[in-house]
Formats: C-alpha cells, structure tokens, sequence
C-alpha cells in the first residue's frame, strides 16, 4: 500500500479507492472513498456486513486495506504517532476486568510510559467528564453496561486524541441508556473539539449524532451516497421530536433500503 | 409482615440450613465412620496386626509422632518443592511457547509424552541416574508441572481479542502484552491449575518414596509406610496414611483461598454473589 501524497485542504484523513480482502476470499470493501475533515461527526451508516467496520479498523491501522491509498495529515503522518491521535471505542465495553475504573481508564497512559501517579490528574479529569468520578475504584463488574461504556470513552478520551472512532459503541445498550450516551457524547465532542467518526446501522442514532452520513452498500461495502444534515448543534431531546428530525431520518431510511436493495441486486 | 416478604426469608432461612448442612453431614459421616471400624475391630476381636482400631491409630499417632513428624516433614518439603518447580516450570514454560511458537511446537509434544507416561513406571529409572532426594523431587514435578502448563497456555490464548487490538493500537510492547494483558488475564487458568499441581506433586513425592522404599533409603511418609508394612506394624501405615491424607486436604485448601484472595474483587469464581 502506497502512502503518497497527504489529503486535500487540511482533512485529517482521506482514503482514496481502499479495498480490502480476506484471506478466506471474501471482500469487505472495494473502492471506498473517505475524506474526514477536522472537527467532522462523520457516522457511517450500512446495513451488517457492509464493511463500514472493517473501514474503520482501517483507519486505526489495526487491518491494512489490501488496495488503496489512506493519507493522513501531515503532521499525523508517523505511523508510531498515530496511538497519540486516534481513540477507539469497541462495540463492547473491552475493560480489563482485573483492574479497576481508574486503572482501565490509565492503561493508554501507563502504555505510553507515563506512571499511574502522574497519570492520575488526567484519568480523574476525564472520568469526572464522564460522570464516573465517584466510580474510580469500582470493578467493571460491578457497573452497568451504560457506565462500562462511559469508562471506555473516558479511556479513549484520556490520551487527547484529535480522531475518535466508535464501532457500534451503543448497539448492546437500551434505549434510555442510549439516549443518555448519545447526548452526553455530543456535549462531549463539542467541548472537547473532536473529530469522530462513528459505526452504525441505526438511522435514528445517526441523524442524531452527525454532521455528515456516509450509507454504505454491502458485499462489497462502497459508499453509496452521503447526506449533510444540517441541523444546527446542540441538539436535544427537542429535536429527536422535531419535523427536521422526521424529515431527515426518512431520508436517510430511503437511502440505507436503496443500499440494502444494491447489495441484494448483486 | 406482608406475605410477600414471606419467601425471601424463607430462602434465607434456606440458605443457612444448607450451609451449616454443608459442615455437619460430611462430619457426621466421619464420626458414624470411625464409630462402625470401632465396632467392627471390637465386635470381631480384630487382631492390630490385620486391622487396628481408630484408637490404637491416634494412639500410634501420638506414641509415634517423633518418627512421623520427621517423615512428614521430609514429604511435605519434596511436595513444596516439586510444587514450586512445577509453577516456575509450568508457568515459564508456557509463556516461552506464547512467546516463540517454533519453541512450542518442538517441545510441546515431549511435554505431553512426559505427562502420559505413568510416573510409577519412570521413578524407578529416576532412581537409578539420580541421587534419592532429586528422584523424588523429579517425579513429584514431573506430575505436577503438566497441569500448569496446559492451563497457563489454555489462559494465555484464552485474551479478549478486542483487548489484544487496544493494546495494539496503542503501541503495547511485547513485554507490556504480557504483563499487563496476557497474564493477568491468564491468572484463574493458572490457579486453577495450581490446584490440581498441588495434589499432584504430593503423589509424585509419594510414587517416589515408595519406589525408592525398597532401596532403603528414604525417611518420608510414602517410605514410613512401606517400612511399617514389611515389619508389620499396621497402626503406624494407618497413622502415617491418615497425616498424608490430611497433608492433600491442607494444600488443596491453602491453595483454594490463595485463588480466593487473588481473584476476590473481579473474577466470577471469587465473587460473592448479590440476591
């Protein structure tokens, strides 16, 4: 894989026509393009099985596209800088259950060299952002899956990274602690000025959440359109009840049963 | 009191009785056991020579217990010892394999040809090439090490895949893999199978002492009572038995708290459960 020239205007990534294959033959992406402009919530949004996962593995560099080009920004371009930048959240909680809230939270820290002691003020930070203050010395099984969920962000979060992935972080969550975390997420993005780009197949979570909705076309998984949606941030629990709202989430149905129907045309 | 509270005491209430039955019946089995061998030798006027009676062995135990302190002391030392070798072994030795598999796949077959070859059949061999003590010791790790392994390797591949990525994405060296991921995750496979290694190294100690008994030897327990049984002196094997018994219960239950301790504040073995 080639790593050519860096991103048009000052996108912090841009994949250029990525495919990848597995080894047992199957083809998770061909031809997908992705440009992520800084302080973006892009969602990308397919039905299962359409590689928007596998996409963003790819961009944290834990699978290699087999085709393509993914460019980073320049300053972000060294490949051992990349942990500094990148947060990822994993469709489950993925705590280490031996340890505990403050411990899990630290590991990226501890990682990097830094010592819990002087990791210690950031870990706190980002669990009190989190609402996990009083939850540092807590065991992960002690927690519900929303606060195991809330620990991985603040983990994800405490490195400062300037990209945050997120791989269906919400999909095993129900739906009052869903609504809860969509919102405490997005008060979070704002005031932290994140990039993230998030994994979902459902509409409503991604209108909700984003700025731009890339839908996906599975088996191979390709961008089969986007959509801006423009309403304005914050956004509450007003909107999830507004006309736009309504407005939006059909359009972006259509879209997702138009790649569902592309996929199957296949 | 309302009647929906009625059955939540009751299960309470349950839950006592069944512990507390947990330590009375198993207690009471002893006693109506030793009451009946009692019975048994008196009722029969059983010569000690072909079955002496639990007095007469306590007695033994008693009378005796200049010799078999010494012997058990001598067997317990080789079992902490095999023990100890077995965890180092067994442990180093499966994290060597995680670490370089062509390691693993040229000696993990000898392993197991080590583990399936009875040890009776290779102590006398043992006893040939080496001196008595390191025989004993030998076949005692022998036994005992195959376990640790097996369970070490079974924990350390058992990781959460999406544990290993995060480390990965974060740039987690292979040392930091190991002790901050794999072992620790790893842990309960490794006691679970210390516990079994404890029991185990106490049998090989004992397979050994008995095949070098002949050769005349030895001072342990296993050897005590092959000693007392060619001189006929049934109450001292019993006495002898029943402190090798109670070694076995003693190092299966330090080794079950020392996992308790361990594994208490997160892992479903340990923790107690909220009704």
């Amino acid at each position: 894989m080639e790593r050519a020239r860096p991103p048009s205007g000052n996108a912090i990534v841009a994949l250029r026509g990525v495919g990848k294959t597995f080894g047992s033959g199957v083809v998770a992406l061909d031809g997908f393009d992705l440009t992520v402009q800084p302080g973006e919530f892009v969602t990308l949004l397919g039905p299962s099985g359409c590689g928007k996962s596998t996409a963003l593995r790819i961009v944290a560099g834990l699978t290699d596209a087999t085709a393509g080009t993914v460019d980073w920004r320049q300053a972000d371009a060294v490949a051992a800088d990349r942990a500094r930048h990148i947060g990822f959240v994993f469709q489950e909680p993925t705590l280490m259950p031996w340890a505990t809230v403050a411990a899990n939270v630290s590991l990226p820290l501890n990682l990097r060299g830094v010592d819990t002691v002087a990791a210690a003020p950031a870990v706190g930070a980002m669990l009190a952002r989190v609402g996990l203050a009083e939850f540092a010395n807590t065991y992960p099984r002690e927690l519900s899956g929303g606060m195991k969920m809330r620990t991985s962000i603040a983990r994800a979060l405490v490195t400062e990274p300037k990209l945050l992935l997120m791989d269906e972080p919400f999909a095993a969550l129900d739906e009052i602690t869903r609504f809860k975390l969509n919102h405490d997420l997005l008060s979070l993005w704002r005031s932290l000025g994140k990039t993230v780009v998030f994994v979902t197949h459902s509409v409503f979570e991604s209108v909700y959440l984003s700025s731009r909705i890339v839908v996906m076309t599975p088996r191979p998984g390709r961008v089969l359109t986007e959509l801006a949606i423009d309403a304005p941030y914050p956004r509450d629990a007003r909107f999830r009840t507004s006309a736009d709202y309504a407005g939006y989430c059909r359009l972006v149905s259509d879209a997702l049963a138009d790649a569902v129907q592309a996929g199957e045309g296949r | 009191m309302s009647e929906s509270r009625q059955p939540a005491s009751n299960l309470l209430d349950r839950e006592r009785t069944d512990r507390i039955l947990r330590i009375v019946l198993p207690i009471a089995v002893l006693a109506l056991g030793v009451v009946l061998w009692d019975l048994v030798v008196r009722l029969y006027s059983i010569p000690p020579f072909v079955l002496p009676g639990p007095g007469l062995v306590f007695a033994t135990l008693f009378s005796d217990w200049a010799v078999l302190s010494d012997s058990l002391l001598v067997t317990l030392s080789t079992t902490l010892q095999g023990f100890l070798m077995a965890l180092i072994g067994g442990v180093g030795l499966a994290v060597l394999f995680n670490q370089w598999r062509l390691l693993e796949y040229s000696l993990y077959p000898y392993a197991v040809i080590l583990q399936v070859t009875p040890v009776v059949a290779i102590a006398p061999l043992l006893l040939i090439y080496l001196p008595q003590q390191a025989a004993v010791l030998a076949c005692a790790w022998i036994v005992a090490f195959f376990p640790v392994l097996a369970n070490t390797t079974l924990g350390l591949n058992s990781v959460d895949r999406n544990l290993t990525d995060l480390f990965r994405l974060y740039g987690a060296s292979r040392t930091q893999v190991l002790w901050r991921l794999k072992l620790p995750a790893a842990l309960p496979y490794i006691l679970g199978g210390l516990k079994i290694a404890g029991g185990l190294s106490l049998i090989g100690a004992v397979v050994a002492e008995i095949a070098a008994g002949s050769a005349g030897a030895g001072s342990g327990l296993a050897y005590r009572i092959a000693e007392s049984g060619y001189r006929l002196n049934i109450p001292r094997m019993f006495a002898a038995l029943l402190l090798l018994s109670l070694a076995g219960v003693v190092i299966f239950f330090a080794l079950s708290a020392l996992s308790y301790l361990l594994l208490r504040k997160w892992h479903e073995s340990a923790v107690a459960r909220d009704r």
